[in-house]
């Protein structure tokens, strides 16, 4: 059998290295190597003409730190991964949706964003091209029987937060099953990107899940350098894992926050929503804006720091430090908030793995998963931090997980800043190599950013594919409120905290 | 319970003092943007060239910068050779009109004003506002979220978020309404009583931002329903969002139109 293509996280290949399998060959490859406890990074399309698809498959190997590759050629329909290897599932869908290709034996194979097919005239489930497209309009799967009813919720919801549409089975307080409808936020993203990179792509990228700016940007610069072949220095490199390890700061801050807001504790609540700021504030420091925008660039950075925002930086990042602890310690030491978080949403480490989780949610299993380690790119080749996981699998764990993490990032940037190499932050990023296919993870707040293009003769974007970690783990949150009081819904959803727009691109 | 008391005390009073004073924001800070004509030369369009959302547009009488379409991005800053763009730290940005978002050399911001007297006097100290987010991506809503926190305070100006279009006074729009909540949106406006009032906030739903003329969204809020207040950025500081809520709603003391604060 022809073996997968081994790289590297961050490496270009030229396109014509990448094996192409029979369809049997490549089921039997990724079933086996999921079997093994590789992941499934990227199932996606790319057209070869105007009947046939090539299905590219990017595996990741955690345990020797490789990406495997490999792709086989389908017309219409094959044969799904699906029911051999379930983290395929929302893959086979997304493929289905994209471009009207349809994977059989699939259980569920339903739109996931309700837009138009990308190929005319191929739709997956045969809808008239003229026949309206409403988003969260589908056949939901439905309990029957005496005291079963069904709760809908969205896609407009209670607070300021993104749309998506929820819809539960219950029978009286107890949630038998939870279906989650997206594509409300689908903007086109990928779409925009064809033909690119151009003056809009680093926006595209910034914006398609606005809270993991600098993780997508750091990703897709990544590619592009690894395409242009150029390497940025070690002073670039620095300043992007202080960023990186600032927007999990904010957003693990906020997340302990809002957790203790679901429950009524108001204390952790009020002062988490303010820390929060102030590390979103300290981002703004670095480049002037909250979330980062604008300071990745292809090929290092767009803003330095001086010495005075360094101490300025540690100043800001001791202080808050102090106050994240103060109340995240409350949190631990309050029984009626532990009593809320333990065993509340639980998610099995089989079911973790079987669904292909990733970040804080696999963590939270127990899993060490974490690109940082497995597959280092950038600063942390050079400099590592601990994974920190717990097993429990509940909404403690993934409060706690978090915890963990705002220590060591913490501790991170510390180290950084007093270490900062000099040197230079930019360097020009030459043309990106044609026919080319690169692949970028980077590990986002939420969990693993995968970006992979492939760039056509002229060294265009002929495909450029983005997997967000809240596409591998909206099932996660679905599966962990089986058996679970619908109250508890507020509280599992923000346990896991998902991305709709990283989703719905 | 005793460590929660003591945790209260350490973490201290946290609330700006913000109308009373003005905030001094970081150095880095990429507010409203002034520019420079006379150092254009003729038949230069460079800033143009590498706006990603053509929020510039070079003419007779110089540049003209469109703010509903601006993301404070600074790339056209960094293209112009001669320095005719430059960023400050004003971050009063709201605007009433689209067409008063457009500035030039010789335009200024026409700077958002309070609403009528009779609408003032209904929402003027009390503004219930349903928050939609329609394709936005998570940043104009995190900035319109810590409006909520104890540093912004929203609820000391009567300003507060509902749970429902029916209990509120008004839509605040975030995204640039993609074609699947375009249904979403119209049905959430019809559901607030009138009269209502309706604010965008960012770049997306005034103009589409990054994603505008994109066939999956509309462009923006003002597709689908009139907009009242405009607040640029990309997301807009919450300090610009909550200035603009007060502008609207008369709570600022009066401020003359000036020429743009000079850069910290």
């Amino acid at each position: 059998m022809t073996a997968a293509l081994s790289m590297h996280n961050g490496q270009t290949v030229a396109l014509a290295d990448v094996p192409v399998l029979s369809v049997a060959e490549l089921r039997d490859h990724v079933i086996r190597a999921a079997g093994a406890g590789a992941r499934l990074g990227a199932f996606f399309g790319n057209p070869l003409d105007a009947s046939s698809l090539r299905l590219f498959a990017i595996l990741v190997d955690g345990f020797s730190g490789n990406l495997l590759v490999l792709a086989t050629d389908v017309a219409d329909r094959y044969p799904a991964l699906t029911p051999d290897c379930p983290q395929a599932h929302w893959f086979e869908r997304e493929i289905a949706e994209q471009w009207g290709v349809r994977p059989l034996g699939h259980p569920w194979l339903k739109p996931i964003r309700f837009h138009r097919s990308y190929r005319a005239g191929e739709d997956a489930w045969g809808r008239p091209a003229d026949a309206a497209l409403l988003p969260g309009v589908t056949d939901f799967f439905q309990v029957a029987g005496e005291e079963v009813h069904e709760v809908a919720v969205g896609p407009v919801h209670a607070g300021i937060i993104e749309p998506g549409h929820f819809r539960f089975q219950c029978h009286g307080e107890e949630v038998l099953h939870l279906e989650i409808s997206l594509g409300f936020q689908h903007r086109g993203v990928e779409s925009g990107l064809l033909g690119g990179p151009d003056k809009r792509s680093l926006h595209f990228i910034e914006t398609l899940a606005g809270d993991t700016s600098v993780a997508h940007a750091i990703a897709y610069s990544e590619i592009l350098e690894s395409l242009g072949g150029v390497t940025v220095t070690a002073r670039a490199q620095s300043l992007r894992g202080i960023a990186l390890e600032l927007e999990r700061l904010a957003n693990h801050t906020g997340d302990l926050g809002a957790l203790a807001t679901d429950i009524g504790f108001l204390p952790t609540s009020s002062y988490c929503g303010r820390i929060r700021g102030d590390f979103l504030n300290t981002t703004a420091l670095l480049c002037g804006n909250r979330f980062g925008r604008s300071l990745i660039r292809p090929g290092g950075l767009w803003f330095d720091v001086d010495g005075a925002q360094v101490s300025q930086i540690l100043e800001r990042l001791e202080a808050a430090e102090r106050e994240v602890t103060n109340a995240a310690d409350l949190l631990w030491n309050t029984s009626s908030v532990m009593a809320r978080f333990e065993e509340t949403g639980p998610v099995s480490v089989d079911t973790c793995r079987d669904l292909g989780l990733v970040g804080v949610a696999a963590r939270a299993c127990g899993l060490e998963r974490d690109c940082r380690y497995e597959l280092p790119s950038g600063i942390f080749r050079f400099a590592q931090i601990p994974v920190s996981t717990w097993d429990t699998g509940d909404v403690f764990a993934r409060a706690y997980v978090r915890w963990l993490e705002i220590k060591r990032s913490a501790a991170f940037i510390r180290d950084q800043l007093g270490t900062l190499p000099a040197g230079h932050i930019h360097s020009p990023v030459p043309e990106t190599a044609p026919s080319s296919l690169s692949v970028s993870l980077v590990e986002g707040w939420r969990g693993e950013v995968c970006h992979v293009a492939i760039t056509d003769k002229g060294g265009r974007f002929a495909r450029y594919k983005v997997v967000d970690p809240s596409f591998h783990n909206w099932m996660g949150l679905a599966i962990a409120l089986r058996n679970q009081q619908i109250a508890d819904f507020p509280l599992c959803n923000k346990s896991f905290n998902l991305s709709y727009c990283g989703h719905d691109l | 319970m005793w460590k929660v008391l003591v945790s209260r005390l350490k973490q201290g009073h946290r609330t700006l003092t913000y109308p009373r004073s003005e905030p001094a924001l970081p150095a880095p800070y990429r507010g409203l943007p002034v520019l420079d004509s006379s150092r254009c030369p003729n038949g230069c369009g460079e800033c143009a060239e590498a706006c990603p959302t053509d929020a510039l547009v070079p003419g007779d009488n110089g540049i003209a910068l469109d703010l509903g379409r601006c993301l404070f991005c600074v790339d056209c800053e960094r293209a112009c050779p001669h320095g005719a763009i430059r960023m400050t730290q004003d971050w009063h940005l709201a605007g009433r009109t689209r067409a008063g978002l457009i500035i030039s050399e010789s335009k200024m911001l026409a700077r958002a004003e309070a609403l009528g007297r009779e609408l003032r006097g209904l929402l003027g100290r009390s503004l219930k506002l349903r928050e939609v987010s329609a394709a936005g991506c998570n940043a104009c809503e995190a900035d319109v979220n810590v409006l909520g926190t104890v540093v912004f305070d929203l609820g000391r100006f009567g300003i507060q978020f509902v749970a429902s279009p029916r209990h509120a006074d008004g839509l605040l729009i975030t995204g640039p309404v993609s074609r699947n909540m375009e249904l979403a949106l119209r049905k959430t406006y019809e559901a607030v009583p009138a009269p209502k009032i309706v604010i965008a906030v960012g770049a997306c739903a005034i103009s589409g931002g990054p994603y505008v003329d994109s066939p999956q969204v509309l462009n923006g809020a003002d597709a689908v329903v009139p907009v009242d207040l405009y607040v640029p950025g990309c997301p807009p500081h919450p300090l610009s969002i909550l200035d603009g809520l007060l502008r609207l709603l008369g709570r600022l003391p009066d401020i003359p139109e000036t020429a743009p604060r000079p850069t910290a």
